[in-house]
């Protein structure tokens, strides 16, 4: 199973890295809400105060179209009729897009981060650490309903409205929590509270991980 | 001591007498429990077919019965709310209306889990059906709660975690309604917004829990309790609507899946001919 | 090897299979033939574990299909009317990757060989034409070992060297002793490796018997 997933993950990330474009316009889609949120506020001084909370929308809103992405490249050729008829778990599938997708939204965070700064005027005053952590757990959150929702509006009609609206529900929790402890971090957090959010993200990844793994074979199958 | 029938300027007034909430609370008691026992009633096939009408009209009219004279109770009869005066009568139907709004998307959270066990069609139409009841009721809930939070507090909305989680709710089968309505197949259709719903549901704790959290953090705006400001005196003309909140939802509930079933036969294959 | 046992399945409310039955040995070949929407595809995807049956059921080597159909599915070589390939890979990698999601270890520049692919080339399939895509389509059903091969209209866009190429893979496959079915317009060509032959006209069996005697009928050439 491991040995599968891995597997699924190597497939994922080579077929990106191979086209590195669409990668690119995920990146190029949570920076363009970076900016127009910037240039939509208009007092500046209100802009650190915000900075936290558009980078997550700005990576909840990329991240559906890392999926649409992801699943396009499997409907192409019918892929993913195959992957169901292919000796493979089902789960492993669900597990390797969901850490690829993962791994694509950190990296588009960790670029987008030295342009928030830059843009909003703020500074990583507490610990880049935890910052790191909350970005991985955080994106990580993003992937689960993401990957599973994504394998359902790509076969539906209207998808490109049904994903969000499917989405956005069900990480609000996570992008709460990750908004906050964003914010924490990059004022300094006097009073450690980041941490709790943290925690909090990790509880939000450890129930839809483990449920929507086990949801998968059941869509897949159809 | 005074009796409760005043008309504003209540304030000071905060108890009805004791002879008023026993009665009170015996009516309400007697009526949940004539609703109740023939809910149960209903359970067993054989009195649902005994029937020569719909079992679900009876607690229908019954629940709108309850539904006015509660009404007629929670405005004229109860006495204005300590602290907000006229406008606390409102969450005498507020708070039933949350608790069946809850209630509704829970029975499709477990229908929606019952389906994907067992598979069986009826199972998808109580889905839609509660998934739709829940989403109407919810919409309602979120209306009375402006209507009652405008004058009181002076906004519209807040975001603290009952508010929170019902937005949540609410939009989330917003979703589920709308995949419902995009997916043509009906094995597929049956089984994603299962699992959609599902999801839903069990998103509900986590949602609280962490808006929960985040307004603890949070110390600047006001704590918005909603509620729990109504004197125990006057809980009894609360709980009268919730039964008459709970009993019109069942008949919601029943209608709307006897209309997705009939929706659902239309789509029932044709019977497979027989070999030639 | 192969039994179909009274065997319906409906799309909506129409019944597009009705009670077909249908017994292949191992080794042996059968062709579907019939007009377009007589439910050759249709059968040849409830064969492949890719549509459940809704009456009836499909015994593989005595084993219930679809009951068993996570172990089973390692022996069942499947090719149907997509190549169920990544664009943005090479032939090479395309294979590499369904290998391992297997767990096969094949050769795979002879794989290729054996197709009629250049191993040396890396070009994504992106470029490659329809025909060269069946071609990967086809070493991917190498990689198996199969008891059951179904191919739905496997000649469609493949010149003659690769209708040869086509007859000549289907003919190890059974040597190897799978059963062989066949969904195909061209009966003259398919008739080279099929001794059976099964004729469907809306859901039902025309004609079961020898692919010898099998009654002239309107065939669609591509």
């Amino acid at each position: 199973m491991i040995a599968q997933i891995f597997q699924v993950l190597r497939k994922e990330l080579l077929i990106e890295w191979r086209d590195r474009s669409r990668v690119a316009g995920v990146f190029f889609f949570g920076l363009a809400v970076l900016l127009m949120v910037a240039f939509a506020t208009p007092q500046s001084t209100v802009l650190p105060k915000i900075a936290g909370g558009t980078l997550w929308l700005g990576l909840m809103l990329a991240s559906t179209r890392s999926m649409d992405q992801s699943y396009a490249v499997e409907h192409e050729h019918g892929a993913m009729e195959g992957l169901l008829l292919w000796p493979v778990d089902p789960v492993a599938i669900y597990y390797g897009k969901a850490i690829a997708n993962t791994l694509i939204l950190a990296a588009v965070a960790i670029v987008l981060m030295p342009l928030l700064i830059a843009v909003y005027g703020v500074e990583v005053k507490g610990d880049p650490l935890l910052l790191v952590g909350v970005l991985a757990f955080g994106c990580a959150a993003l992937a689960a309903p993401g990957t599973l929702y994504g394998l359902i509006s790509s076969q539906a009609r209207g998808s490109s409205v049904l994903l969000p609206l499917l989405i956005f529900p069900l990480v609000v929790p996570a992008i709460l929590a990750a908004s906050n402890a964003t914010t924490k971090i990059l004022e300094g957090d006097p009073m450690q509270q980041a941490p709790a959010w943290l925690g909090v993200i990790v509880i939000f990844d450890a129930v839809h991980w483990t449920v929507m793994g086990m949801v998968y074979g059941r869509i897949l199958e159809d | 001591m005074q009796t409760g029938r005043q008309w504003g300027g209540v304030v000071g007034y905060d108890a009805l007498p004791r002879r008023w909430v026993i009665e009170g609370s015996t009516i309400t008691a007697i009526a949940g429990l004539i609703g109740f026992v023939y809910l149960i009633a209903m359970v067993v096939p054989a009195v649902r077919r005994a029937l020569p009408f719909r079992w679900e009209t009876p607690l229908g009219v019954y629940g709108l019965l309850l539904l006015l004279s509660g009404n007629y109770l929670g405005l004229f009869v109860a006495p204005g709310e300590r602290m907000m005066g006229e406008v606390g009568r409102i969450l005498h139907v507020h708070v039933p209306a949350a608790w069946v709004a809850m209630l509704s998307f829970f029975v499709a959270g477990i229908a929606a889990f019952a389906f994907l066990m067992v598979g069986k069609r009826g199972l998808d139409s109580l889905v839609e059906a509660a998934a739709e009841v829940g989403v109407m009721e919810a919409t309602l809930l979120c209306l009375l709660g402006a209507i009652f939070a405008k004058p009181t507090w002076g906004v519209w909305w807040d975001w603290d975690p009952r508010l929170t989680s019902t937005a949540v709710m609410l939009l989330s089968f917003v979703g589920v309604l709308l995949l419902r309505g995009v997916v043509r197949d009906p094995d597929r259709r049956a089984t994603w917004s299962a699992v959609a719903t599902l999801l839903s549901t069990v998103n509900l704790p986590i949602t609280y829990m962490s808006v929960k959290w985040w307004r603890s953090l949070h110390q600047d705006m006001s704590e918005t309790t909603g509620g729990s400001t109504i004197d125990d005196s006057l809980r009894w003309v609360m709980y009268y609507n919730t039964w008459a909140f709970v009993f019109l939802t069942v008949w919601f509930l029943a209608t709307r899946w006897r209309l997705a079933e009939v929706r659902a036969e239309r789509e029932v294959p044709d019977a497979l001919p027989e070999v030639a | 090897m192969l039994h179909v046992d009274d065997l319906s399945r409906r799309y909506g409310r129409r019944w597009a299979l009705i009670h077909i039955t249908l017994e292949v040995g191992a080794g042996r070949g059968c062709m579907l033939v019939g007009p377009n929407g007589s439910g050759k595809s249709t059968l040849i995807k409830c064969l492949a574990t890719a549509l459940s049956p809704h009456r009836g059921a499909i015994r593989l080597g005595g084993r219930d299909l679809w009951a068993e159909r996570s172990k089973l599915r390692r022996d069942i070589a499947y090719l149907g009317h997509q190549a169920h390939v990544y664009d943005d890979l090479s032939a090479a990698e395309n294979l590499a990757v369904w290998a391992s999601l297997g767990g096969y270890e094949p050769d795979i520049p002879a794989l290729l060989q054996r197709v009629g692919l250049d191993p040396e080339r890396r070009d994504p399939v992106r470029t490659f034409s329809a025909g060269m895509r069946r071609r990967i389509a086809l070493a991917r059903m190498l990689l198996k070992k199969p008891r059951l091969v179904l191919l739905d209209e496997p000649f469609t866009a493949l010149d003659p060297p690769g209708r040869e190429l086509m007859i000549s893979v289907a003919q190890q496959l059974k040597d190897d002793g799978a059963a062989l079915v066949m969904a195909t317009h061209l009966p003259a060509v398919a008739t080279r490796v099929c001794e059976q032959a099964l004729a469907l006209e809306s859901g039902r069996i025309t004609y079961d018997g020898d692919a010898a005697s099998l009654p002239p009928f309107e065939a669609v050439y591509e």
